[in-house]
């Protein structure tokens, strides 16, 4: 008899702490897959908070400003022209393009408005932090390859050799030890006072190398220390940024002109094309006016749905048809709502086309049976004593659901309408129907202004080519996900705080 | 109006089947009450006077929280409830399309068997009722009605100190009788309890019927309960119903000694229900 109920007692535990185990593991593998979210998004997303300009001393050329006309000045071409002129070695035309190349367009408009701000710049020289073009500043980062610098430990012999393209490295031994001895590989960069060399490889018994920067003929021999190298981990092929432009980087870099400060940039400008130029102020914008809209509309209207359907409607048949068709209607694909807009706001009623104004009536639809859920679930939570005793001391059916049972139930409300927010604020699919996902460079300027919203910003830059927009889309999610987790916050905290119990 | 003359007689009845009909508060005809099918109510038929407590007992489900619903029509808020006959409250027919369910029900007070306090102050609790009917001019006044209507109930004492604090915070007890300060607080001429003590201790218990037997002085309370004990402590007068009929109405001393029905005889002595 005991034997059978310890053998039950243990069975049961037994099947306990299999549950238990069973959960925590469900638990530990979604903590796992959201945790390797998060690191992935933040880890690409955070460079791009950052920006990286270097100082150029322009001469503001009184022949390319016209006073009258501040703003219709030339600033890129005497911006690139004092930039150009800071290395003089570099004459051929496709060298000059790939110094230029570094650089953003984005410079000419700081120095626009330094000229707009103070006039008397005109014929002066300044100093005007110039954005890096975004494969520079992306290399800066570290995020096109890794560069490791050594310093060369022993003497180097460069040679040309005569009727051959190219130089030949020699150690202090000659020939097949040359390689191993200097410790080089192809691709990687030797640097020295008057010239750049990149090894090319073994050919002939001799290690062989190109010029970036040609040397001075006069230079045979390098002695240990007067030349570094430059070891890749991408090569030089396979990344947007050359070795040529990598040495001039590295110059301005130890010549402590390259400065690297907080992209506000990322929150003030509209979208570009070009990715260093690029933000999401339109985006969030557009967002803002959308569930604005979407909001204003859904509240008051989902609302008054919940409370007629909840305490005044009568239970017959419609009702019930209304009800399941409710609930139906949270779970109909958002991309149908876009489907509808389509067809009733822009073709039916003519409204403007990605306007926040119809992506909030196509997101306040889509809202509208989540609220009315949640709203009716906060009104049925009210113990129906409440409202027996407000009719019991003779108050209206109006008087017990507006003065006892909305009040407490608002809570609840309030924190559907949130999480209702919140989807809207994600939505991306129904805005695309509603033409709302075009290249809008403008900040929207009202309700009926193009606009786009963050998430189809996200989907709009993860379309890119550009590596820099990657960095900019998960830079963009950071912000999305970080408006999403400060709706859900204030949620919990409405829940909590006007909690109440009776 | 009654004629208070009767009072005296009243509280003591020898009677109450030899007062006149118009002497009753509540009087009811041939009632029958629906819901959906189910028939919960038959025939009945029943005067309760004034300034007296009136006890309905009887085995559960057999329709007296039914029937007291239908005293201040709370059953209107039950969709399939259907109620046919007629129930007078002061010769006036309340079940009469022209009535204003909202007088009647500030007429006819409730308290409930579970204490339902607001969650609001315990002030609001007592204030809510006469704000809404408008029965305080002034701030002052309304001061006056809650303190009055708490020193009925026998709660002024310990309240007086923390009107602002929540009524959910008091005890059961303490509830309770905030609840039948908010009924007393719009003047109600008859007071309906369903079962107010089934949710407290002997204590609280007492203190409860101490206070409807000071009530009863003013008002016309009719209350159900389980318990014979208090049937027969605070009541003058016990109805008995059975499967949606009164069996037997009349005085309580009466009631719980001689009985007229073989089912009442068998119900008191506890031989069913
Ligand atoms: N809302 C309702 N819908 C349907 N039937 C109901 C409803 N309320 C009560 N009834 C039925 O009506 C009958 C009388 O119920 P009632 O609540 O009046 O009984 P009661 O005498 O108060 O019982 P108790 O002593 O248990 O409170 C019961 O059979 C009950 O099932
Ligand atoms: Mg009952």
């Amino acid at each position: 008899m005991t034997e059978v109920r310890n053998e039950l007692v243990r069975k049961r535990y037994a099947a306990e702490r299999r549950f238990r185990f069973y959960g925590a593991a469900a638990l530990g593998l979604t903590a796992l897959f959201l945790a390797f979210l998060l690191v992935d998004i933040v880890s690409k997303g955070l460079p791009a908070f950052r920006e990286t300009s270097v100082e150029v001393d322009v001469t503001v050329d009184a022949a390319e400003v016209d006073p009258a006309n501040l703003a219709g000045g030339n600033y890129d071409k005497m911006i690139k022209e004092a930039f150009r002129a800071e290395f003089p070695d570099v004459k051929g035309r496709t060298e000059r393009k790939a110094l230029s190349a570094l650089l953003s367009s984005g410079g000419a408009d700081t120095l626009r408005s330094m000229v707009i701000a103070d006039p008397a710049l005109i014929g002066k020289t300044v100093t005007v932090p110039v954005l890096l073009g975004d494969d520079a500043d992306l290399f800066l980062k570290g995020l096109l390859t890794r560069v490791k610098t050594t310093a060369g430990a022993m003497p180097l012999h460069i040679a040309q050799l005569d009727g051959e393209e190219g130089f030949v490295l020699t150690g202090d031994k000659a020939g097949e030890e040359a390689e191993r001895q200097l410790g080089l590989a192809a691709g990687d960069v030797i640097r020295f006072k008057g010239g750049a060399l990149r090894v090319t490889g073994p050919q002939n018994g001799y290690l062989k190398a190109e010029p970036i920067f040609a040397p001075d003929p006069a230079i045979t021999t390098l002695a240990a220390g007067q030349w570094d190298v430059l070891a890749f981990s991408v090569p030089e092929s396979n990344r947007r940024i050359s070795d040529a432009q990598v040495l001039w980087l590295d110059q301005l870099k130890s010549e402590g002109r390259i400065e690297t400060s907080f992209a506000w940039r990322l929150f003030e400008a509209g979208d570009s094309r070009e990715p260093e130029l690029a933000g999401i102020r339109g985006a969030l914008i557009g967002s803002l006016l959308t569930v604005l809209v979407a909001i204003s509309l859904a509240l008051p209207l989902g609302i008054a749905a919940a409370i007629y359907l909840e305490e005044f409607a009568p239970k017959n048949r419609w009702t019930d048809l209304i009800e399941v068709n409710i609930n139906n209607l949270a779970a109909v694909p958002s991309i149908i709502f876009g489907l509808l807009g389509l067809a009733v706001f822009l073709n039916f009623f003519g409204m403007p086309r990605s306007a926040p104004l119809v992506g909030g009536l196509v997101l306040a639809l889509l809202v509208l049976p989540t609220i009315i859920i949640a709203s009716r679930a906060a009104l049925k939570a009210v113990p129906p004593s409440i409202t027996e005793a407000a009719l019991g001391v003779g108050a209206s059916k109006q008087q017990a659901v507006f003065q006892h049972v909305l009040p407490l139930a608002l809570p609840g409300i309030m924190t559907g309408t949130i999480l209702g927010l919140a989807r809207a604020f994600g939505e991306t699919a129904p805005l695309l129907m509603i033409g709302m996902v075009a290249f809008i460079a403008d900040i929207p300027s009202g309700f009926t202004s193009a606009a786009t919203v963050l998430p189809v910003q996200v989907f709009l830059w993860s379309d890119l080519p550009e590596m820099a927009f990657q960095s900019r889309t998960a830079a963009a999610i950071i912000v999305l996900l970080v408006v999403l987790f400060a709706l859900n916050a204030v949620a919990i905290y409405l829940r909590k705080r006007f909690e109440r119990r009776w | 109006m009654n004629a208070p003359v009767h009072h005296q007689t009243l509280v003591t009845p020898e009677k109450p089947k030899a007062l006149a009909a118009g002497q009753f508060k509540v009087t009811a005809r041939d009632v029958d009450v629906f819901y959906g099918d189910k028939h919960a109510i038959r025939k009945l038929s029943i005067d309760i006077p004034d300034r007296a407590v009136s006890a309905f007992i009887g085995p559960s489900g057999c329709g007296k929280s039914t029937f007291l619903r239908c005293i201040n029509r709370m059953n209107d808020t039950i969709p399939t409830c259907r109620v046919t006959g007629d129930i007078k409250v002061d010769k006036n027919d309340i079940y009469d399309p022209k009535i204003d369910v909202v007088q009647l029900r500030a007429k006819v007070g409730m308290v409930f068997q579970k204490p339902n306090p607001f969650p609001k102050s315990i002030y609001e609790n007592v204030a809510y009722g006469p704000r809404i009917h408008g029965l305080a001019a002034s701030k002052t006044e309304l001061d006056e009605i809650v303190e009055k209507s708490l020193r009925k109930a026998g709660l002024w004492e310990e309240v007086k100190d923390r009107l602002q604090h929540p009524g959910t915070g008091l005890s059961g007890g303490q509830q309770q009788r905030l609840c039948i300060a908010r009924a007393i607080a719009v003047n109600p001429e008859v007071i309906l309890m369903d079962e107010p003590c089934s949710a407290l201790d002997p204590i609280a218990t007492a203190r409860i019927e101490e206070l409807i037997d000071e009530l009863r002085q003013n008002y016309c309370i009719v209350i159900v309960t389980h318990s014979m004990q208090q049937a027969a402590r605070v009541s003058q007068l016990t109805a008995f119903f059975h499967l949606g009929t009164l069996v037997e109405y009349g005085d309580t001393d009466e009631m719980f000694t001689a009985p007229q029905e073989k089912r009442t005889q068998d119900y008191i002595t506890g031989r069913f229900g």
